[in-house]
């Protein structure tokens, strides 16, 4: 199963391959005859569901690479700046119209200017690893603030139910159709662009209705899980109950869902940016070097805008590929 | 059903409604002055305060929000403060641009997925299985508008094979009936325009269908490949039917339905999706119409489009779901 896509399809071959501990594939037949099998059986008892859960992730290569790549994409946004600082007047003399190209074209073997530069001579590389700062952070900040109220409106909505929850998933309806890139561009505009903090505060205040909705359900369908029924009827308050009972059991899908977030957020940040809504000119992220480079592409630049594209492209996909491991690792019906 | 259906129209006056209310608060507390843009930097005070009111800009908010919807409720969605036009005349010019777009998108990413999700399904766990499972994992993830980017500048500015933006080259000068271009182009009798106009929309439909496509492509592969192992499927096999026969009688008439349903759940995120690629391929639609009100503080075409939009979405995802209670007798709606 090593070279298995992650998905919906995992089902349909699981009677037939069977991972040994060292994660090679092996049929039943091997299984029986070899010593392996005992190992494995005994090692998995021993562990706990979050030992399971790694061992599982572990398995899926995919998201491993994932998980590697959006790890130096944190360490670039944290470490990079202090590197490689961003100097506004650093400028190197521009010999091409639209920007110098990558070093490496004209001399394979230099260092300089690895991603070329754009048309004022600023250093393409630079103004990206600049860029992981804001983006990462606008990323992780709206999935902050979209988990909290999502957790929040939906354990309250799924936990009470009744008018609470009638109320309460008339408005998740409510903000699920809004046609949501417009009102982020509208409210971009209004609470005056430019600044990172707001921006992050308008996502978050427009991310959460899904997150909400997906708690809800889970909240109903613990609730009447007999541990929970049985911590209730020896008298546990509400609030441990929701806290030591239900939660830590809807944590994995939640888990999942706030990784996907931190990507749709990025995309959202590079893309209302692109459009001149987002953040200022002078400041650095991804979508705002797209933005400046677009009106040059005429001139054949290609590096300007490739690099903070890739940057989006390559965490975007990243974090997609850890949550496909994630739901897959963290799924309680999966046995394995 | 019909209860459903009207029940859910009913259900969609209260969101429209609590939309047009914050839509307008929004809108009308936005910085800048309208009249002031209107009249350009130097105009003199006096006349700005009389442009004020003449677009009723004078009144309490309260006031203008009441007189808004009134003419809404008279089929007046207001006019442009740019251009004097009607919203309502202007949506009807945007709007086929913006569908012609979306289902462009969608053949793409239909006629193009479901043979791969059959290709890979064919042999699981081989080399082109894994290879089509990585791209579209790819796919998913790359944001439409870098995707149009690259493309752009791949086939349009470098190789020079497809235009760059906009739906037609303006100096063809078709005549516009339906705003649908490749309509208005054979009702023309203009084969060189209907040309025009579909290598116009290559690029934009591939960077708006990536992202269904690799969806579709995965759902057929996990469908197909779920409905392989069912006891039919062997008896048709074991019977001796082509391999042909059991393909297309056996397996796809029954890994059919989750793939139907998927493509309906990707037409509301077309549409979202439809917006972003208009603004990068300079595409004559909803979107961009929207994008340049917003930059122009105008109040009418902002408050209107978007309320017009969130409409069509709401209708959308209603026939989208009917359809599944159509396609689907396990599912009924009360």
């Amino acid at each position: 199963m090593t070279d298995q896509g992650p998905g919906a399809d995992k089902n349909s071959n699981r009677q037939e391959v069977f991972i040994s501990p060292t994660g090679a594939p092996m049929n039943v037949v091997q299984m029986a005859e070899g010593p392996q099998p005992q190992d494995f059986e005994v090692s998995l008892e021993s562990l706990n569901q979050w030992q399971i859960a790694w061992r599982r992730f572990k398995r899926h290569r995919l998201a491993v690479v994932g998980t590697g790549i959006f790890g130096v994409m944190i360490l670039l946004a944290i470490f990079g700046p202090i590197i490689w600082p961003y100097d506004r007047l650093a400028l190197k003399p521009v010999t091409h119209s639209g920007g110098n190209p990558p070093g490496w074209m004209q001399n394979p073997r230099t260092l300089a200017d690895p991603f070329g530069t754009d048309n004022g001579g600023r250093s393409v590389f630079i103004l990206t690893v600049n860029g992981a700062r804001l983006s990462m952070l606008i990323g992780i900040g709206t999935t902050v603030i979209a988990v909290t109220i999502g957790v929040v409106v939906g354990s309250f909505a799924g936990f009470f139910g009744g008018r609470i929850d009638g109320l309460l998933m008339r408005f998740v309806d409510f903000m699920l159709t809004i046609p949501f890139l417009f009102v982020i561009l509208v409210m971009a505009r209004f609470f005056g662009a430019g600044d990172p903090i707001v921006l992050t505060l308008i996502f978050g205040l427009l991310f959460w209705p899904g997150l909400a909705r997906l708690v809800r359900a889970l909240f109903l369908s613990l609730r009447e899980q007999d541990f929970v029924q049985a911590a209730r009827a020896v008298g546990v308050s509400d609030t441990r109950i929701t806290f030591r009972h239900i939660l830590p059991n809807a944590l994995g899908p939640i888990i999942v869902s706030a990784t996907l977030l931190v990507a749709s957020a990025i995309v959202t940040e590079a893309f209302v940016s692109f459009l001149n809504f987002g953040l200022k000119a002078t400041d650095l992220s991804w979508g705002n070097a797209l933005a400046s480079s677009q009106q040059y592409q005429i001139v054949g630049n290609w590096w300007w805008a490739f690099f903070p594209g890739m940057a989006i492209a390559l965490t975007v996909t990243a974090i997609n590929f850890m949550g496909d491991g994630l739901r897959d690792a963290l799924d309680p019906r999966s046995r394995e | 059903m019909i209860k459903y259906i009207v029940r859910r129209l009913l259900g969609a006056i209260p969101v429209l409604f609590g939309l047009s209310i914050i839509l307008f608060a929004f809108i009308h507390l936005l910085p800048g002055d309208p009249a002031a843009t209107i009249l350009g930097q130097h105009a003199r005070p006096e006349l700005v305060d009389a442009m004020r009111h003449r677009l009723g800009l004078d009144l309490p908010l309260w006031q203008q929000y009441l007189n808004y919807v009134g003419d809404l409720l008279h089929g007046d969605l207001g006019r442009s403060f740019v251009n004097n036009r009607s919203v309502v005349d202007d949506f009807f010019v945007r709007f086929p641009g913006t569908v012609e777009l979306t289902l462009a998108a969608l053949a793409f990413a239909v006629g193009l997925g479901i043979p791969m999700g059959r290709w890979a399904a064919r042999k699981p766990q081989s080399f082109s299985d894994g290879f089509i499972t990585v791209v579209s994992l790819v796919g998913v993830s790359i944001p439409i508008f870098v995707l149009g980017l690259s493309l752009q500048y791949v086939f349009a500015v470098q190789l020079h094979i497809l235009p760059a933006s906009g739906r037609i080259d303006p100096r063809l000068q078709v005549p516009y009936t339906t705003n649908f271009l490749l309509i208005d182009t054979l009702l023309a009798g203009r084969p060189d325009a209907f040309v025009d106009s579909l290598r116009h929309l290559v690029l934009p439909a591939i960077a708006l269908g990536s992202i269904p496509l690799a969806i579709i492509t995965r759902i057929t592969r996990a469908s197909v490949l779920d409905v392989t192992h069912e006891d039919y499927v062997r008896t048709a096999r074991a019977k001796g039917l082509t391999e042909k026969r059991v393909d297309g009688r056996h397996i796809m008439r029954n890994a059919w339905l989750p793939v139907v349903t998927v493509i309906g759940l990707q037409v509301g995120g077309l549409l979202a999706g439809a917006v972003i690629t208009e603004t990068v391929f300079a595409w004559n639609g909803v979107g961009k119409w929207v994008v340049e009100a917003i930059e122009a503080h105008d109040y009418f075409v902002i408050q209107s489009s978007i309320l017009i939009f969130a409409l069509i979405f709401l209708l959308v995802n209603l026939v989208v779901d009917i359809g599944y209670a159509f396609l689907n007798p396990r599912i009924r709606y009360s």
